[in-house]
């Protein structure tokens, strides 16, 4: 088999890297950054999940096939968000309240 | 029929109708991810609800997730973490022959497995007894009794449904270690724990969105 085997070092270096991500996360919630909060907490969100997707699921490693499957998932994924939140944006929605 | 000869040329663990072990780790490979994309979605769905009760409902939100325990969250996402890790390494070992180690690894996975399911429960207990579970029992401040009821939904809902998603991991994982122990898992032939290790690491990057999600945005409220 010709498969890609990582280093050790590069599992706990992305390990290293998410626990912090995960330190960031908590200590940047006690500050009131108003609409921010949940940009910057999404931001690191969407780069842990990318670290492990490409290194702990060897997506980096993998056919270009997977990588096809893996971005159509968040293509589907932008399609059912940006249709259905463009349709609730453009109502009088005080009228759900 | 095919002669005796090309049969026994086979890998053991080669089934028919692929070429080689190369192609038949490629399609395992593949076929996962796809799973995966429909996961994605699942997930995908009960996210945006979530993002337009919230958009609808801000104050509301912010206070119910007050009301969570911002300690056993963050405790619970290093563990799961963790749990990532040792998969990562279980794969690892696996692609190496190392056979021992394997089994390790997945024993300390389902271990952080079950760990971080032991502190969901503790949580879901203090939910209960703090009648914030919706249904006749809700009591929450009077302005934000509906709306609340609306967060602790998503919650139960989110978490409740990730909690099953590990439940069955942990099941695939006990699969793993047996297949490791019998020897059927060998350096030749792993993609059934990498493509588990898929799985496992899917569920956890769940957490990394639901976690600061619900536990976190009404951390620096009035």
């Amino acid at each position: 088999m010709t498969d890609h085997i990582l280093p050790k070092r590069v599992y706990y270096t992305i390990f290293g890297i998410l626990m912090l991500g995960t330190y960031l996360t908590v200590q940047i919630a006690f500050f009131d950054l108003g609409r921010l909060n949940t940009v910057v907490a999404l931001t690191i969100a969407v780069i842990k999940a990318t670290l492990v997707v490409l290194f702990f699921m060897h997506v980096k490693y993998s056919t270009r096939l997977t990588w096809v499957v893996v971005l159509g998932s968040i293509f589907w994924l932008g399609i059912m968000f940006v249709l259905t939140i463009g349709d609730y944006l453009t109502r009088v929605w005080n009228t759900y309240g | 029929m095919l002669p005796e000869a090309a049969h026994h040329a086979h890998h053991p663990s080669l089934a028919h109708h692929f070429d080689s072990l190369g192609q038949q780790k490629e399609a395992a490979t593949l076929g996962m991810w796809v799973f995966l994309v429909t996961e994605v979605l699942f997930f995908g769905g009960m996210f945006l609800t979530y993002a337009i009760y919230r958009a609808w409902y801000p104050e509301a939100f912010a206070v119910a997730s007050h009301e969570l325990d911002v300690t056993l969250g963050t405790i619970n996402t290093v563990v799961l973490i963790t749990s990532s890790l040792t998969m990562a390494l279980a794969v690892h070992a696996a692609q190496l022959g190392q056979r021992k180690l394997v089994l390790w690894f997945l024993v300390a996975t389902m271990v952080l497995g079950v760990a971080f399911l032991g502190i969901k429960s503790v949580e879901y207990y203090h939910k209960f007894e703090e009648h914030h579970v919706p249904g006749p029992g809700f009591q929450f401040e009077r302005e934000y009794f509906r709306h609340a009821q609306l967060f602790f939904s998503l919650y139960f809902i989110m978490t409740g449904l990730h909690a099953l998603h590990m439940i069955i991991g942990i099941g695939i994982m006990l699969v793993m270690f047996r297949w490791t122990w019998r020897g059927i898992i060998t350096e030749d032939y792993y993609s059934p724990v990498e493509i588990s290790g898929l799985y496992w690491h899917f569920v956890d990057i769940v957490w990394i969105f639901l976690f600061p999600l619900l536990y976190l945005i009404g951390r620096h409220g009035p």
